[in-house]
């Protein structure tokens, strides 16, 4: 039973960037693709071992697949620190410095050899996690970037969990009511997420809730007299202080976090709830939800469990996505709430021409977003038997 | 025989005709989608205060009195002033040019850049189609922003890099979407009958592919504006973008922030604008979506 029918997922998927288009089609007509199943026939035991072969071929060609995409990450931000500035030594010495000086650090740095070699080096720096020096913190980026990255997970994650939470029903109740009052609603909500910017929102957010109602904590993770009172063990703020026992500081974070964490909310929550009910409106369209109806079964479960069932598949990529972009958004939301997470970070090293830093962290968010990105891919085909 | 029958005519009797009568079908089904003509409309209105700033424009978008610093909206200042005495109002029908140029440079490197990519991809086939489809695969499952954040920061701050910077990041998902396209006819008759007459690769691709392929990347561009100026914004927020004292909303934003307590619409005025213009886009956009691609048509 062909019950979504993947060229109208992919048509809602391409709405907005979504790159679900990528994913099967690299299973379509990529270098993953498996073999047409035009293949003779040849007994039970031969179709086995074939198709454990084909499973290994296929599990080769996708780790060769990741393995080249990190590769090209690790192009692009060699690219990019490497060749694209003019000069990097002048960079690192300043105008000013005698010619010695300059052409001391140019073989230092390595800059003398030729490129190919400089980025197969630079590979190996990188996977054994040597970013360098951060120029402003001067620590290595590496150990910033683990000091760093928990406080935006635990951002993004409560930010996924309000989208997932809220979006997800939204998006049914949509499709249930298609073309009414509460449907048009939705469907603004959700084009609003793709059209607010998330700073001028972070922004206005931070006047209204905090400055004028003062229903939240402002910005930082906690109020200035908690910082320091709970050991890092984790780096997840609200973790670290449960373990600690300590209440007070739990619900301070918890006020800090709270408004950072719906307004990226908000925009998964636009994503979601609008490929929920486009994957929800393919399904109510189909012959057996009809006849469910027709059989007289309740509304609510034609939809929750006719309808909804098949679509937890695609939406285990949606949210996965999602999340990763979520990683990425938080890089405006945390410049306005002076969040100490990596898009903090980023910025701040942005800002003072902190190269290391900020190929650093464009490596790491990078990596997750890719990692992420292949999961879900992963993800789709294992749990979805007609894509095997 | 009225212009509208010409127009809607069954049998055309030139190409001109035809096409004529496409883009007039085309525009009586934008019409009847209320949300696509509210899009349209915004976009014009963007364009016509781009066009005429000066005329729209009540004060100079540059110069302030220091003495009207940060006053509140008024029937002099209708958006308030900001902290150099400038009117906002002035400041975004300027920057309404900004938006606009970062916007259609960027639709013009990237969409024919993918393009032409996808269609290349499609139409050989075998290793070329590997090797293009694997680099738009890599640029694909990096994360656009902060690609695009390394880029400015190796090529220094301003409008120029900050368009270059997201060209790079986004012409992949115009290549997909053309090789998709192209796969689709790669095979087809008229193709053969064109390559039978002696046509050349280049020529298959220019004059008969890259047209089909077109209207599936303009629907696509379209919905993309958003995210571009969306993007633009914000490097323009972080201070990469367009430099002051050019007026560009993200910019203005930023310079709002210090105010937002006391003086919130510094702040706000400017992002209403880009919020008004964003969601003219996307209204737009998926509206053309309905009309052009008759695969997901009316299902939105």
């Amino acid at each position: 039973m062909f019950v979504l029918s993947k060229s109208k997922f992919l048509d809602a998927c391409v709405f907005l960037g979504l790159d679900l288009r990528r994913h099967v089609m690299i299973r379509e007509a990529g270098p993953l693709s498996i073999e047409p199943a035009t293949e003779p026939y040849a007994g039970p035991s031969a179709t086995r071992s074939k198709a454990g072969r084909r499973f290994a071929a296929s599990f080769g060609g996708f780790v060769a697949t990741i393995a080249f995409t990190f590769l090209g990450l690790l192009a692009i931000t060699f690219f990019i620190g490497r060749v694209v500035p003019i000069d990097p030594v002048l960079a690192v010495v300043g105008d000013r410095a005698p010619q010695e000086v300059y052409d001391r650090v140019r073989v230092e740095m390595g800059l003398d050899r030729p490129l190919v070699v400089q980025f197969f080096s630079y590979v190996g720096e990188v996977v054994t996690g040597d970013f360098g020096q951060s120029v402003t913190t001067g620590r290595p980026v590496i150990e910033d970037l683990v000091r760093v990255f928990p406080a935006t997970l635990e951002m993004a994650t409560l930010g996924i969990i309000i989208g997932v939470a809220l979006g997800v029903p939204m998006g049914v109740w949509a499709a249930s009511k298609q073309g009414s009052i509460t449907d048009q609603v939705i469907r603004v909500v959700g084009l609003l997420g793709y059209s607010v910017p998330a700073f001028w929102l972070g922004l206005i957010g931070l006047l209204l809730f905090y400055a004028r109602l003062q229903w939240v904590g402002g910005p930082g993770r906690l109020d200035i007299y908690y910082d320091g009172l709970i050991p890092t063990v984790t780096g997840l703020m609200l973790v670290d202080s449960i373990i600690a026992g300590d209440w007070t500081v739990f619900w301070n974070a918890v006020s800090h976090l709270v408004l950072p964490a719906s307004i990226l909310g908000f925009f998964s929550l636009a994503y979601i709830a609008r490929m929920t009910r486009s994957f929800m409106l393919d399904q109510l369209n189909q012959e057996y939800v009809v006849t469910a109806r027709v059989k007289g079964v309740p509304e609510r479960q034609v939809i929750w469990r006719h309808a909804f069932r098949p679509i937890r598949v695609p939406l285990i990529t949606v949210i996965g996505l999602s999340y990763a972009g979520l990683l990425e958004g938080s890089v405006m939301i945390e410049t306005v709430f002076s969040w100490p997470g990596i898009g903090n970070y980023l910025t701040s090293a942005l800002l003072n021409a902190d190269m290391n830093a900020v190929l650093g962290a464009t490596l790491v968010i990078g990596s997750v977003f890719i990692a992420i990105n292949k999961i879900s891919d992963v993800l789709y085909r294992v749990l979805d038997p007609r894509a095997g | 025989m009225s212009t509208r029958d010409w127009l809607l005519t069954e049998s055309p009797a030139s190409r001109m005709q035809a096409r004529l009568g496409r883009s007039y079908r085309v525009m009586l089904a934008l019409l009847h989608n209320p949300l696509a003509v509210v899009g349209a409309l915004i976009i014009l209105t963007l364009v016509v205060l781009a066009l005429f700033a000066p005329w729209f424009a009540t004060h100079s978008p540059y110069s302030g009195q220091l003495t009207e610093r940060l006053l509140p909206p008024s029937a002099e200042y209708w958006l308030g002033t900001d902290e150099l005495g400038r009117d906002i109002w002035s400041r975004i029908v300027y920057g309404a040019r900004i938006t606009l140029v970062i916007v259609l440079l960027v639709a013009a490197i990237a969409a024919p850049l993918g393009l032409v990519i996808g269609a290349i991809s499609g139409y050989f086939g075998g290793w070329t189609d590997r090797i293009l489809m694997g680099i738009t695969d890599i640029f694909l499952s990096m994360p656009k922003l902060i690609l695009a954040l390394a880029f400015v920061a190796a090529l220094g701050p301003g409008i120029e890099n900050a368009v270059i910077a997201i060209a790079i990041t986004s012409w992949p998902a115009y290549a997909r979407i053309a090789r998709a396209e192209t796969l689709t006819f790669r095979n087809a008759e008229f193709i053969a009958a064109i390559r039978l007459q002696g046509a050349s690769a280049a020529r298959v691709i220019l004059r008969h592919i890259l047209p089909l392929c077109s209207s599936s990347v303009i629907i696509r561009v379209t919905l993309d504006m958003a995210g571009i100026i969306l993007t633009a914004a914000g490097l323009g927020f972080l201070g990469l973008g367009a430099q002051p004292p050019l007026p560009e909303w993200g910019a203005m934003i930023s310079r709002g922030r210090v105010f937002i307590l006391d003086q919130w619409w510094v702040a706000t005025m400017p992002g209403f604008a880009i919020v008004i213009v964003s969601l003219g886009f996307c209204f737009l956009g998926d509206g053309l979506r309905d009309v052009l691609d008759p695969k997901g048509g009316g299902k939105q």
